[in-house]
């Protein structure tokens, strides 16, 4: 097993090439087949709506065992997300399972954009201003979305 | 064949499962173990024993016979049972006659071991090996390496979700090795979203490794103890050794290694200060080491020449090698007020604060406050750790003294001296904790006066033991010594009385800023 890409990881990479996620572009690198370069569409109804969010997603050596590394490359405005693009999810930790898969990471990624929660936050002032002036925080992480991931037509 | 018997309990459904493996001798709840354990007693009777790793394992099944003796699952879900509750026996034994059965299980993330039909336990088991042939044949994909493999080569807990053995395998191992399960001691299902916690026996059966198997059972072990309120590992590295107490308090414990702790935090014995705010004093000396590097500080210079002086003893009395100035360790100033009665180095002196205060902004008299405390709190921690090596000078005067016709009997009261002198070292070091967290008031000053007593006597027997003793004739040291540390056990005792009484009254009132 030592050396070559497990057969998981090259059945999931095939599959998100052949069916992809609507909304989310995930090709791995030309030289590292672990690394993937990722495009999310900020989702309808939310503040994002119109973006498009890079991100990096990494499998490490233990993946599927341990979690694969995923962290926001486009800055964005978002009570779960800092600084410096990390994300907090709790698949991405403590409720990791290895039957989970880059697929299904990626969609609860898209999902958090649709729903912040505030309430468990990793951008303290994000969620702090979340929470007391929620129109506000929209509002800003619109101006975020228009400013720092334009639109650009989505590669089919 | 069967991989269960590596596990140090015996599994009673496992058991039945195997046909003649002839363990069969660990039967569940009979025989009456007649640990030998040995009891020790402290002045007030506070019970309590000392356990090697290999007891504490029996203990461990021992509760789980005992429980199993009246309900009746396997031991291995058993366990699961008894971590959900902390280990509380009878809180267990409660939810399980007087609440929902069910709900227990959900609630310990456990299947209900009566939900499966005897029935289809039956089919499994007697599995023809033409029905095994065909299943053979029949292949599926395991969700985690998307291999298709036969249906034989899956397998799961009873929530149902099936992956295959070397992914089983491998996520155990990973979970074990690499995360350490954490303080909860359990392992849930592979799946997403499934919080059904694998049995002891199926992680002993799937995991093959013997490092892996022996750190999982380190790892219950210690899940055990962690959790077990009457249980706490001797804190000394590699030790190994539980004591096990009869009720949870804050009471200094001694372990067969020699250590002596506080039960209740595991610091070291801690008198007159109590557990909290040793707690948050600890954290503050942490928070505060990286800035106040002074801590670090073993060398101070000589306040007339200026040469370096490193301490070597646990006395404060300094004297400079190179322009033979008396000096004390703790202020700088001269020894000379210090050596008679008057001994002015054990309290912040509040008009000096004030006149700080006003000078400077309140952050910076808050850190010089702290500053001084902690100053004279290492100070004799690092003092007590001086002490070690005077063990060693007084051995060889106590053999000296043999030598001139004196009894083993008769030189050990130099012993108890440096017994004396380490315990009046270790309550000083915590009566500076203690006070820091003081708020002024008629006690506090008595407890101030009490402290200088203590510290004053303790440095006396110090200096005395350190130096003196090698210029006095040996007919009078015995008299000298005893008159010291006898005086010294008198400061302590009264120091502790006064603080003890003030907590029974209430007399203390605490600094919450400090
Ligand atoms: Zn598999
Ligand atoms: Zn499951
Ligand atoms: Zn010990
Ligand atoms: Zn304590």
């Amino acid at each position: 097993m030592s050396g070559g890409l497990p057969r998981r990881i090259i059945k999931e990479t095939q599959r998100l090439q052949a069916e992809p996620v609507p909304g989310i572009v995930a090709i791995p690198d030309d030289s590292n087949a672990r690394y993937f370069h990722v495009d999310v569409a900020g989702p309808k109804e939310s503040p994002y709506e119109g973006g498009v969010f890079k991100l990096e997603l990494f499998l490490p050596e233990e993946y599927p065992m341990s979690a694969p590394k995923v962290r926001f490359m486009t800055k964005i405005y978002h009570p779960n997300i800092d600084k410096l693009g990390r994300i907090c999810l709790d698949i991405l930790k403590d409720k990791w399972s290895p039957a989970l898969q880059i697929r299904t990471v990626l969609l609860s990624i898209q999902a958090l954009l649709s729903a912040p929660n505030p309430d468990d936050p990793l951008a303290n002032d994000v969620a702090e201003q979340w929470k007391v002036n929620e129109a506000q925080a929209i509002e800003i992480a619109k101006q975020w979305t228009k400013r720092y991931a334009p639109s650009q037509p989505m590669p089919s | 064949m069967n991989s269960e018997d590596d596990l140090f309990y015996n599994d009673d459904d496992s058991a039945h499962e195997m046909d003649d493996d002839d363990d069969d001798f660990v039967e569940m709840g009979i025989e009456p173990e007649p640990t030998s354990t040995n009891e020790k007693t402290d002045v007030e009777v506070f019970l309590y024993e000392v356990l090697t790793t290999e007891q504490i394992v029996q203990h461990m099944v021992d509760c789980i016979k005992e429980v199993n003796t009246v309900v009746q699952i396997p031991a291995t879900t058993t366990r699961i049972l008894l971590n959900h509750f902390k280990w509380d026996k009878e809180k267990l034994m409660d939810c399980y006659y007087d609440g929902d059965q069910e709900k227990l299980f959900l609630e310990a993330h456990v299947i209900s071991p009566f939900k499966k039909t005897p029935n289809a336990k039956k089919r499994t088991t007697r599995a023809t090996s033409a029905a095994v042939a065909a299943s053979v044949q029949q292949e599926v994909t395991c969700e985690i390496c998307y291999l298709a493999l036969p249906a034989t080569l899956m397998t799961g807990l009873e929530c149902g979700h099936k992956f295959c053995i070397q992914c089983w395998t491998e996520y155990l191992t990973t979970k074990i090795m690499d995360e350490g399960m954490g303080q909860v001691g359990t392992i849930s299902c592979a799946a997403h979203n499934c919080d059904i916690l694998v049995d002891d026996a199926t992680v002993m059966k799937l995991v093959k490794d013997p490092k892996v198997k022996l750190k999982y059972q380190h790892l219950i072990t210690n899940s055990f103890v962690e959790c077990n309120r009457l249980l706490r590992w001797c804190p000394m590295p590699d030790c190994g050794h539980v004591v096990k107490v009869q009720f949870f308090d804050s009471k200094p414990v001694s372990c067969n290694c020699g250590h002596i702790f506080c039960f209740a935090c595991g610091e070291n014995w801690h008198d007159p200060v109590r557990c909290m705010w040793l707690k948050r004093w600890i954290k503050k000396c942490d928070d505060d080491s990286e800035t106040s590097n002074w801590i670090a500080a073993n060398t101070k210079e000589c306040p007339k020449c200026h040469s370096t002086i490193e301490k070597d003893g646990g006395c404060n009395h300094m004297v400079c090698k190179k322009c033979r100035f008396d000096f004390c360790w703790v202020c700088l100033g001269p020894w000379e007020p210090h050596g008679s009665s008057w001994y002015n180095c054990n309290r912040y002196d509040e008009d000096e604060a004030k006149k700080a205060r006003d000078s400077q902004e309140k952050s910076r008299s808050a850190l010089q406050r702290y500053l001084f405390y902690c100053n004279r709190y290492m100070n004799h921690m690092q003092s007590l750790k001086f002490e070690s090596k005077l063990y060693a000078s007084i051995r060889l005067k106590m053999e000296e003294m043999q030598q001139h016709n004196m009894s083993w009997i008769e030189v050990q009261f130099l012993k108890k001296a440096v017994d004396v002198l380490c315990q009046c070292r270790q309550t000083l070091m915590y009566t500076y904790v203690f006070a820091f967290y003081l708020r002024k008031n008629n006690q506090s000053i008595i407890f101030e006066e009490n402290q200088k007593d203590l510290e004053n006597s303790t440095e006396h027997l110090s200096e005395y033991l350190e130096r003196d003793i090698t210029s006095d004739m040996l007919v009078d040291i015995k008299q000298k010594v005893q008159d010291k540390y006898r005086y010294c056990e008198s400061r302590r005792k009264v120091l502790l009385d006064h603080v003890h009484e003030g907590y029974e009254r209430e007399l203390w009132d605490y600094l919450d800023s400090a």
